[in-house]
């Protein structure tokens, strides 16, 4: 049986992270996802940004992580090739009484350490942001704040995991699990079998229901949906930086995002769940997405919408829970994250890293570890010299596949062979049916070159494995 | 980079780029077919029915033959075509329309062309276009992706299958999973009446017994890893039904809910859009905002013939040739809707030449007029038994017909 110093359960931003980390370290590290890909759960479904470190305090864990976390991306970008960039956040008022929460918002981030937050007036706020409602009265500037692609974010991370050395076992849903000596015995639901020392709990919206086959804390995550709409890139409503509203006690309300990859995003939306499979998009929700964004950009026009989506925040409690059992031995959980999870990520890992180290895992650093990964040339980024020089390389960079996106073979035949052998891992990896056309015009390109890649039937095409099968007979 | 100089470049090998095409070569100007599938023909490639052809050759032919019957032409013709080859950009330099273009075999491409023709087509409304909640399993496909998978792929996308929109696409559609063992439970209009023409409601739904419910929108597409099922709500005196939704339970959804000209290229390039027809604004002789580019077929306004198409388009080129050649209009004559049009296309008329008009009708109407107005006076009428949105309608516009216009005249054409 293969044994493993730590296991770490589930491949989102968490998990990754924490993998990544750990990759640094003379240690066996296996990554369990329970989905066909990695980031396919929360990590994939969110509004893509780095916080800008006010909306919290700094007593609680959440805002140290962040503003630790928010420091990292730079570097991390540099490193790891996805889609990031400091666009800045605004937050809006639109009435007088809003600026003292505004204000509040103001002094929080002052007291957090934040770099270069200001108090913005109407004048200001409507330079900054021309699109804005110019019912705006003032607001709050917070330069450092950004931008990213989530699942770029997450596939970066697991490719360097992996890169050095981490084991990544996608399709392992853990089962059960026991205490054998020092070893923790972990059985997938398909009857897989690996052995770890210290087990990370990153399981997001299921992370209730791995601590108790861990025996650990007994908590319960309720999920609460998050549903947004995404706008086509040539909308004439995008604004330049994320356009938050002032805060409700239970979300950071409806923001209008300029995407990284330049569309824009509008939501998310916040209300219970029917369960954690509930990713459904409602009608109501949809419209109050529309009403609200219109508040603070009152162009965004319905007839700009490409897609709509909806995702889970995994809640629990008020602060992250990131912590050791009391329960179990060797076992670590990193539960509650919600908001702002992604940007806290990257010091979520380190944090752990330490949390494991207390609990008796030897860290020896690796002397070859390796922080790149191997980059992708982009067919849409490259000018036209440079796409010439890319198409006398490898000719597939010719064939451009997704015209709306502007995404190449070659850049489709990458994602395959890091192996996102699914439309939707496609989609995420390369931005391929992830444009106006949703896919209309290309997805038969792409199953394809996955077919022809992979070697798979049509009846193993799937749009994210399961039972989504793409097609259903041939003939 | 590789540079190539033409008189003119038509964007798109479709029906309306090979007309066009055809017509600018046949005035004696050297033109290049930029095509960016790997052969000429563009949708009707897929469009294996029949139906095609009626006005242009006067016989039914399927959409390869009529494809066929044009790509014989440019062969013919010796017309360069570059195919596999994605247009990326198109820009005034030095006074030339630069075409900016890529291709496995040849890499960049820079094109430099006193003309350019668009007919880039258009591309299908999605799910997300009309916001339809639910989940997001696998199963929802638009019609165009289905018949390409079908017709072409050789593939089954599912094989219990309900239609949203009443679009031709749609519509035929629903015989083509019929004729191949799979069960259409219904076609799904939110409108009181069929955006498809009326020959295909008779011979795709009727034909085959598949329900057609008018005043009703889906409300709710469920099911987790692959579609499960639809919600389908009545709308009665245009308000949503709730208690009267009911359910189909169905593994694929086909959507036929409009089409939209792919203006990408051409809104990047500056050239203004109309937002009636999301085609670009067009004069007499449907040239773009952007002097020496002009378009044609669905790229200019969506169609329901081929046989309109290429009637536009060879007129596109002919336009296209006569401004190589120096001509320019002396004056234009601003054309407007009128009463229950939608659209007329194009947006100016030319009093020295014979201009054809076409138009949408904001109505289903019996025994209507169609009124053309210079400055609020009818110069010329012509009656239809019937009229609907999703049948084009079409007149000519002789110069005698507005031989009366002045300088700030106006012609405005209704429907009564």
């Amino acid at each position: 049986m293969e044994q493993f110093d730590v296991a770490i359960i589930g491949a989102g931003v968490c998990g990754a992270n924490i993998a990544r980390k750990l990759s640094q370290y003379e240690l066996d590290v296996a990554l369990l996802e329970k989905e066909i890909d990695v980031s396919l759960g929360t990590s994939k479904a969110n509004s893509g940004i780095v916080h800008g470190g006010f909306h919290d305090h700094i007593s609680t864990l959440k805002a140290r992580l962040e503003l630790q976390g928010a420091l990292m991306f730079d570097r991390l970008h540099e490193e790891l090739d996805f889609p990031f960039e400091r666009c800045g956040i605004l937050v809006a008022a639109l009435h007088e009484d809003e600026m003292h929460a505004i204000e509040q918002l103001y002094l929080q981030g002052v007291d957090n350490g934040v770099i270069g937050i200001e108090m913005c007036s109407r004048e200001r706020m409507l330079e900054l942001e021309p699109k804005l409602n110019p019912d705006v009265v003032g607001g709050l500037y917070a330069p450092s704040g950004g931008i990213l692609e989530p699942y770029r974010f997450v596939f970066s991370l697991v490719e360097s995991a992996k890169k050095n050395g981490v084991r990544v076992k996608t399709e392992f849903e853990v089962a059960s699990a026991e205490r054998e000596g020092d070893y923790w015995h972990i059985r997938s639901t398909s009857g897989q079998e690996i052995q770890a020392r210290f087990v990370v709990n990153s399981a997001g919206l299921h992370a209730d229901r791995i601590s108790a086959a861990f025996d650990a804390e007994r908590f319960e995550i309720a999920p609460r949906k998050g549903e947004y709409y995404l706008l086509d890139r040539m909308t004439k409503s995008k604004p330049s930086r994320v356009i938050f509203p002032v805060p409700t006690e239970v979300s950071k309300g409806i923001l209008v995002i300029p995407t990284v990859e330049g569309t824009v995003l509008i939501g998310p939306t916040a209300s219970p769940a029917q369960g954690k499979e509930d990713f459904a998009t409602t009608r109501d929700q949809l419209e109050h997405i529309l009403h609200s964004a219109r508040m603070m950009v009152p162009s965004i026009s319905e007839s700009d919408v490409i897609t709509s989506f909806a995702g889970l925040r995994a809640s629990y409690g008020t602060d992250f829970y990131i912590k050791l059992s009391d329960e179990a031995p060797a076992f670590v959980q990193v539960a509650g994250i919600q908001s702002p999870g992604l940007t806290a990520s990257p010091a979520i890992g380190d944090y752990v890293k330490d949390l494991l180290k207390k609990a008796g895992l030897r860290l020896v650093e690796k002397s070859e570890w390796d922080p790149y990964v191997h980059k992708v040339p982009r067919a849409r980024d490259a000018d036209p010299y440079a796409l010439d020089g890319l198409v006398a390389h490898d000719p597939a960079y010719g064939d451009i596949v997704c015209r709306c996106e502007r995404v190449s073979e070659a850049e489709i035949v990458a994602a395959i062979r890091a192996g996102h052998t699914t439309l939707d891992g496609i989609k995420y990896y390369t931005r391929a049916q992830m444009g106006r056309c949703q896919g209309g015009f290309c997805t038969y390109k792409i199953i394809r070159i996955l077919m022809r890649e992979t070697g798979m039937g049509f009846d193993e095409v799937t749009k994210r494995g399961g039972d989504s099968t793409v097609l259903r007979g041939s003939l | 980079m590789k540079q190539l100089n033409y008189d003119a470049v038509v964007i798109g090998g479709g029906a309306a780029g090979m007309a066009a095409a055809v017509e600018l070569d046949s005035h004696g100007h050297s033109v290049l077919i930029l095509e960016r599938e790997d052969s000429l023909g563009g949708i009707l490639m897929q469009c294996i029915h029949n139906g095609f052809g009626l006005i242009e050759f006067n016989e039914e032919l399927t959409g390869p033959e009529f494809a066929q019957r044009f790509e014989a032409k440019v062969r013919a013709k010796n017309i360069q075509a570059s195919l596999k080859t994605t247009v990326l950009d198109l820009r005034e330099e030095n006074g030339f329309k630069a075409v900016y273009c890529v291709s496995p075999a040849e890499g960049m491409m820079r094109i430099e062309a006193r003309a350019v023709v668009l007919a880039m087509g258009c591309r299908e409304r999605n799910r997300g276009n009309i916001r339809i909640p639910g989940t997001r399993p696998a199963g929802v496909y638009t019609a165009g992706l289905a018949q390409r998978l079908v017709n072409i792929e050789g593939y089954i996308p599912g094989k219990d299958v309900v239609i949203i929109g009443s679009g031709d696409i749609g519509l035929i559609m629903a015989r083509r999973m019929s004729w191949s063992g799979c069960k259409v439970h219904a076609v799904i209009e939110i409108l009181p009446y069929l955006s498809g023409l009326t020959r295909n409601i008779v011979q795709c739904l009727n034909d085959f017994g598949i329900p057609l419910y008018l005043s009703h929108l889906v409300t709710d597409i469920y099911g987790k890893d692959r579609v499960e099922g639809i919600e389908v709500t009545p709308i009665e005196s245009g308000a949503l039904m709730r208690e009267k939704a009911f359910k189909i339970p169905c593994d694929t959804v086909l959507l036929s809910v409009g089409l939209v000209p792919e203006n990408e290229l051409s809104r990047n390039a500056g050239i203004e859009i109309q937002p009636t027809t999301n085609g670009p604004w067009v004069d007499s002789a449907l040239m773009t905002t952007l002097p020496g580019v002009f378009a044609c077929g669905n790229v200019l306004h969506v169609h329901d013939l081929v046989d309109y198409v290429v009637e536009e388009a060879r007129r596109a080129g002919a336009n296209a040739a006569s401004w190589l050649s120096g001509y320019r209009p002396a004056r234009e004559i601003r054309l407007k809707t009128g009463a229950n049009i939608r659209y007329v296309m194009p947006m100016r008329l030319n009093p020295e030449r014979e201009n054809r008009v076409y138009m949408r009708s904001l109505v289903v109407k019996n025994n209507a007029r169609l009124e053309v107005r210079l400055d609020g006076a009818v110069v010329k009428s012509r009656k239809l038994a019937h009229v609907q949105p999703s049948e084009m309608l079409s007149l000519t516009v002789a110069p005698a017909d507005i031989a009366a216009a002045g300088r700030d005249s106006v012609i405005e054409i209704a429907l009564v």
